[in-house]
Protein backbone atom coordinates (compact mmCIF):
# COMPACT_ATOMS: atom_id res chain seq x y z
CA UNK A 1 0.00 0.00 0.00
CA UNK A 2 2.69 2.47 0.96
CA UNK A 3 4.89 1.30 -1.96
CA UNK A 4 2.00 1.78 -4.35
CA UNK A 5 1.35 5.36 -3.19
CA UNK A 6 5.00 6.28 -3.75
CA UNK A 7 4.67 5.31 -7.42
CA UNK A 8 2.08 8.02 -7.98
CA UNK A 9 3.25 11.15 -9.74
CA UNK A 10 3.26 14.58 -8.07
CA UNK A 11 0.30 15.63 -10.26
CA UNK A 12 -1.74 12.57 -9.26
CA UNK A 13 -1.10 13.31 -5.58
CA UNK A 14 -2.38 16.89 -5.70
CA UNK A 15 -5.42 16.26 -7.94
CA UNK A 16 -8.61 16.86 -6.03
CA UNK A 17 -6.79 18.28 -3.00
CA UNK A 18 -8.07 21.82 -3.61
CA UNK A 19 -6.39 25.15 -4.17
CA UNK A 20 -2.68 25.40 -4.96
CA UNK A 21 -2.75 28.88 -3.28
CA UNK A 22 -2.41 30.55 -6.68
CA UNK A 23 -4.70 31.25 -9.64
CA UNK A 24 -6.12 34.56 -8.46
CA UNK A 25 -3.74 36.48 -10.76
CA UNK A 26 -6.42 37.44 -13.31
CA UNK A 27 -8.93 38.39 -10.58
CA UNK A 28 -6.46 40.73 -8.84
CA UNK A 29 -5.00 42.20 -12.05
CA UNK A 30 -8.48 42.92 -13.41
CA UNK A 31 -9.22 44.99 -10.31
CA UNK A 32 -5.81 46.70 -10.29
CA UNK A 33 -6.22 47.79 -13.93
CA UNK A 34 -9.80 48.88 -13.15
CA UNK A 35 -8.62 51.14 -10.30
CA UNK A 36 -5.83 52.56 -12.48
CA UNK A 37 -8.32 53.33 -15.25
CA UNK A 38 -10.65 55.41 -13.03
CA UNK A 39 -8.42 58.54 -13.24
CA UNK A 40 -6.84 57.56 -16.61
CA UNK A 41 -10.22 56.94 -18.25
CA UNK A 42 -11.82 60.14 -16.96
CA UNK A 43 -8.80 62.15 -18.19
CA UNK A 44 -8.94 60.38 -21.56
CA UNK A 45 -12.64 61.04 -22.18
CA UNK A 46 -12.42 64.70 -21.20
CA UNK A 47 -9.37 65.45 -23.35
CA UNK A 48 -9.78 63.22 -26.38
CA UNK A 49 -13.52 63.60 -27.09
CA UNK A 50 -13.03 67.35 -27.52
CA UNK A 51 -10.14 66.79 -29.97
CA UNK A 52 -11.85 64.02 -31.94
CA UNK A 53 -15.10 65.93 -32.41
CA UNK A 54 -13.41 69.23 -33.28
CA UNK A 55 -12.17 67.89 -36.67
CA UNK A 56 -9.03 70.01 -36.18
CA UNK A 57 -5.69 68.26 -36.93
CA UNK A 58 -3.63 71.09 -35.39
CA UNK A 59 -5.24 70.36 -32.01
CA UNK A 60 -4.26 66.69 -32.38
CA UNK A 61 -0.63 67.61 -33.06
CA UNK A 62 -0.49 69.91 -30.02
CA UNK A 63 -2.04 67.18 -27.84
CA UNK A 64 0.59 64.55 -28.73
CA UNK A 65 3.50 67.01 -28.48
CA UNK A 66 2.94 67.02 -24.70
CA UNK A 67 4.94 64.39 -22.81
CA UNK A 68 2.28 64.27 -20.08
CA UNK A 69 -0.52 63.50 -22.56
CA UNK A 70 1.52 60.82 -24.36
CA UNK A 71 2.58 59.16 -21.08
CA UNK A 72 -0.97 59.15 -19.72
CA UNK A 73 -2.28 57.69 -22.98
CA UNK A 74 0.36 54.90 -23.03
CA UNK A 75 -0.46 54.00 -19.41
CA UNK A 76 -4.16 53.92 -20.27
CA UNK A 77 -3.63 51.78 -23.40
CA UNK A 78 -1.54 49.24 -21.45
CA UNK A 79 -4.10 48.97 -18.62
CA UNK A 80 -7.05 48.99 -21.04
CA UNK A 81 -5.91 46.15 -23.31
CA UNK A 82 -4.81 44.04 -20.33
CA UNK A 83 -8.22 44.63 -18.69
CA UNK A 84 -10.01 43.85 -21.99
CA UNK A 85 -7.99 40.63 -22.44
CA UNK A 86 -9.00 39.37 -18.97
CA UNK A 87 -12.65 40.44 -19.40
CA UNK A 88 -13.14 38.82 -22.80
CA UNK A 89 -11.29 35.69 -21.60
CA UNK A 90 -13.80 35.32 -18.75
CA UNK A 91 -16.71 35.60 -21.20
CA UNK A 92 -15.11 32.99 -23.51
CA UNK A 93 -14.51 30.62 -20.59
CA UNK A 94 -18.12 31.06 -19.43
CA UNK A 95 -19.84 30.38 -22.75
CA UNK A 96 -17.50 28.33 -24.98
CA UNK A 97 -17.29 24.72 -23.84
CA UNK A 98 -15.86 22.95 -26.93
CA UNK A 99 -12.12 22.59 -26.08
CA UNK A 100 -10.87 23.40 -29.62
CA UNK A 101 -13.01 26.47 -30.30
CA UNK A 102 -12.36 27.67 -26.73
CA UNK A 103 -8.60 27.39 -27.20
CA UNK A 104 -8.82 29.11 -30.60
CA UNK A 105 -10.91 31.95 -29.14
CA UNK A 106 -8.56 32.37 -26.15
CA UNK A 107 -5.52 32.54 -28.46
CA UNK A 108 -7.29 35.01 -30.78
CA UNK A 109 -8.25 37.16 -27.77
CA UNK A 110 -4.67 37.17 -26.46
CA UNK A 111 -3.09 37.92 -29.86
CA UNK A 112 -5.67 40.58 -30.80
CA UNK A 113 -5.34 42.53 -27.55
CA UNK A 114 -1.51 42.23 -27.52
CA UNK A 115 -1.39 43.36 -31.14
CA UNK A 116 -3.73 46.30 -30.59
CA UNK A 117 -1.81 47.37 -27.46
CA UNK A 118 1.59 47.37 -29.20
CA UNK A 119 0.22 48.98 -32.40
CA UNK A 120 -1.46 51.83 -30.53
CA UNK A 121 1.48 52.48 -28.16
CA UNK A 122 3.94 52.61 -31.12
CA UNK A 123 1.56 55.03 -32.88
CA UNK A 124 1.48 57.29 -29.79
CA UNK A 125 5.30 57.23 -29.59
CA UNK A 126 5.56 58.09 -33.29
CA UNK A 127 3.07 60.97 -32.84
CA UNK A 128 4.96 62.25 -29.80
CA UNK A 129 8.46 62.19 -31.28
CA UNK A 130 7.50 63.49 -34.73
CA UNK A 131 5.97 66.71 -33.35
CA UNK B 1 -24.48 -0.25 -14.70
CA UNK B 2 -22.26 2.27 -16.42
CA UNK B 3 -24.76 2.42 -19.28
CA UNK B 4 -27.45 3.62 -16.88
CA UNK B 5 -25.38 6.52 -15.62
CA UNK B 6 -24.47 7.81 -19.08
CA UNK B 7 -27.76 7.38 -21.01
CA UNK B 8 -29.88 9.61 -18.74
CA UNK B 9 -29.77 13.36 -19.21
CA UNK B 10 -28.53 14.99 -16.03
CA UNK B 11 -30.78 17.58 -14.37
CA UNK B 12 -29.77 21.18 -15.08
CA UNK B 13 -29.97 24.12 -12.71
CA UNK B 14 -32.63 26.71 -13.71
CA UNK B 15 -31.39 29.27 -16.22
CA UNK B 16 -32.05 33.00 -16.68
CA UNK B 17 -35.60 32.78 -18.09
CA UNK B 18 -36.84 31.05 -14.90
CA UNK B 19 -36.13 34.01 -12.63
CA UNK B 20 -37.97 37.31 -12.22
CA UNK B 21 -35.82 40.11 -13.68
CA UNK B 22 -33.93 42.13 -11.10
CA UNK B 23 -31.79 45.27 -11.35
CA UNK B 24 -28.60 43.46 -10.37
CA UNK B 25 -29.12 40.91 -13.20
CA UNK B 26 -29.68 43.65 -15.77
CA UNK B 27 -26.59 45.58 -14.62
CA UNK B 28 -24.49 42.39 -14.69
CA UNK B 29 -25.52 41.68 -18.30
CA UNK B 30 -25.05 45.33 -19.33
CA UNK B 31 -21.58 45.31 -17.75
CA UNK B 32 -20.48 42.52 -20.09
CA UNK B 33 -22.29 44.05 -23.06
CA UNK B 34 -20.72 47.48 -22.51
CA UNK B 35 -17.30 45.84 -22.04
CA UNK B 36 -17.55 43.98 -25.35
CA UNK B 37 -18.87 47.14 -27.06
CA UNK B 38 -15.83 49.05 -25.83
CA UNK B 39 -13.49 46.31 -27.15
CA UNK B 40 -15.07 47.02 -30.56
CA UNK B 41 -14.56 50.73 -29.81
CA UNK B 42 -10.82 50.16 -29.28
CA UNK B 43 -10.58 49.20 -32.97
CA UNK B 44 -11.72 52.75 -33.80
CA UNK B 45 -9.23 54.18 -31.28
CA UNK B 46 -6.31 52.18 -32.71
CA UNK B 47 -7.36 53.16 -36.26
CA UNK B 48 -7.53 56.84 -35.22
CA UNK B 49 -4.10 56.73 -33.54
CA UNK B 50 -2.49 54.86 -36.46
CA UNK B 51 -4.09 57.21 -39.01
CA UNK B 52 -2.72 60.25 -37.18
CA UNK B 53 0.73 58.63 -36.95
CA UNK B 54 1.10 57.25 -40.48
CA UNK B 55 -1.50 58.75 -42.84
CA UNK B 56 -2.45 62.42 -42.15
CA UNK B 57 -4.82 62.54 -45.16
CA UNK B 58 -6.81 59.58 -43.85
CA UNK B 59 -6.69 61.06 -40.34
CA UNK B 60 -8.25 64.29 -41.63
CA UNK B 61 -11.15 62.44 -43.28
CA UNK B 62 -11.56 60.24 -40.18
CA UNK B 63 -11.70 63.39 -38.01
CA UNK B 64 -14.30 64.81 -40.38
CA UNK B 65 -16.35 61.63 -40.04
CA UNK B 66 -16.11 61.70 -36.23
CA UNK B 67 -17.16 65.35 -36.16
CA UNK B 68 -20.24 64.45 -38.27
CA UNK B 69 -23.57 63.10 -37.03
CA UNK B 70 -22.86 59.34 -37.34
CA UNK B 71 -19.37 59.80 -35.89
CA UNK B 72 -20.71 61.77 -32.95
CA UNK B 73 -23.45 59.13 -32.45
CA UNK B 74 -20.78 56.38 -32.31
CA UNK B 75 -18.71 58.41 -29.81
CA UNK B 76 -21.87 59.08 -27.78
CA UNK B 77 -22.60 55.34 -27.57
CA UNK B 78 -18.97 54.66 -26.71
CA UNK B 79 -18.94 57.29 -23.94
CA UNK B 80 -22.26 55.98 -22.53
CA UNK B 81 -20.78 52.44 -22.44
CA UNK B 82 -17.62 53.85 -20.82
CA UNK B 83 -19.43 55.75 -18.04
CA UNK B 84 -21.76 52.84 -17.33
CA UNK B 85 -18.85 50.36 -17.17
CA UNK B 86 -16.93 52.80 -14.94
CA UNK B 87 -19.79 53.42 -12.45
CA UNK B 88 -20.84 49.77 -12.37
CA UNK B 89 -17.18 48.76 -12.01
CA UNK B 90 -16.88 51.00 -8.94
CA UNK B 91 -20.02 49.28 -7.59
CA UNK B 92 -18.29 45.89 -8.08
CA UNK B 93 -15.16 47.16 -6.31
CA UNK B 94 -17.32 48.26 -3.36
CA UNK B 95 -19.14 44.89 -3.40
CA UNK B 96 -15.70 43.21 -3.30
CA UNK B 97 -14.93 45.17 -0.14
CA UNK B 98 -18.18 44.00 1.50
CA UNK B 99 -20.53 46.96 0.89
CA UNK B 100 -24.21 46.81 -0.26
CA UNK B 101 -24.84 43.23 0.85
CA UNK B 102 -28.40 43.83 2.09
CA UNK B 103 -31.19 43.49 -0.51
CA UNK B 104 -32.31 47.11 -0.07
CA UNK B 105 -28.80 48.59 -0.34
CA UNK B 106 -27.97 46.40 -3.35
CA UNK B 107 -31.08 47.75 -5.06
CA UNK B 108 -30.32 51.39 -4.18
CA UNK B 109 -26.75 50.97 -5.53
CA UNK B 110 -28.10 49.88 -8.94
CA UNK B 111 -30.18 53.08 -9.20
CA UNK B 112 -27.15 55.18 -8.18
CA UNK B 113 -25.10 53.52 -10.95
CA UNK B 114 -27.79 54.15 -13.58
CA UNK B 115 -28.29 57.76 -12.49
CA UNK B 116 -24.59 58.64 -12.19
CA UNK B 117 -23.59 57.10 -15.52
CA UNK B 118 -26.48 58.84 -17.31
CA UNK B 119 -25.62 62.18 -15.67
CA UNK B 120 -21.89 61.94 -16.52
CA UNK B 121 -22.66 61.01 -20.15
CA UNK B 122 -24.98 64.00 -20.59
CA UNK B 123 -22.57 66.35 -18.79
CA UNK B 124 -19.68 65.28 -21.05
CA UNK B 125 -21.68 65.92 -24.21
CA UNK B 126 -22.93 69.29 -23.00
CA UNK B 127 -19.24 70.22 -22.52
CA UNK B 128 -18.26 68.75 -25.95
CA UNK B 129 -21.11 70.63 -27.67
CA UNK B 130 -20.11 73.82 -25.89
CA UNK B 131 -16.45 73.36 -26.89
CA UNK B 132 -17.20 72.65 -30.56
CA UNK B 133 -19.18 75.89 -31.02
Amino acid sequence: MSNNSQLRSELAKVRGLGSAKSGTKDFINQRLTAIAMIPLGLWFVCSLLCIATSGDTAKTAAFFASGFNSSMLILLLAAMFYHAKIGVQIIIEDYLHCPYSKMAALLFNLFLNSGLAVTSIVAVLKLHFSH
Amino acid sequence: MSKNTTSHARPLSPHLQIYRWQNTMILSILHRASGVAMVAGTLLLVTWLSANAYDPAFAASLNGFLAGFIGKLMLFGWSAAFYFHLCNGVRYLLLDSGKFFSVENARIATFVVAGTSGFLTLLTWIIVWGGSK
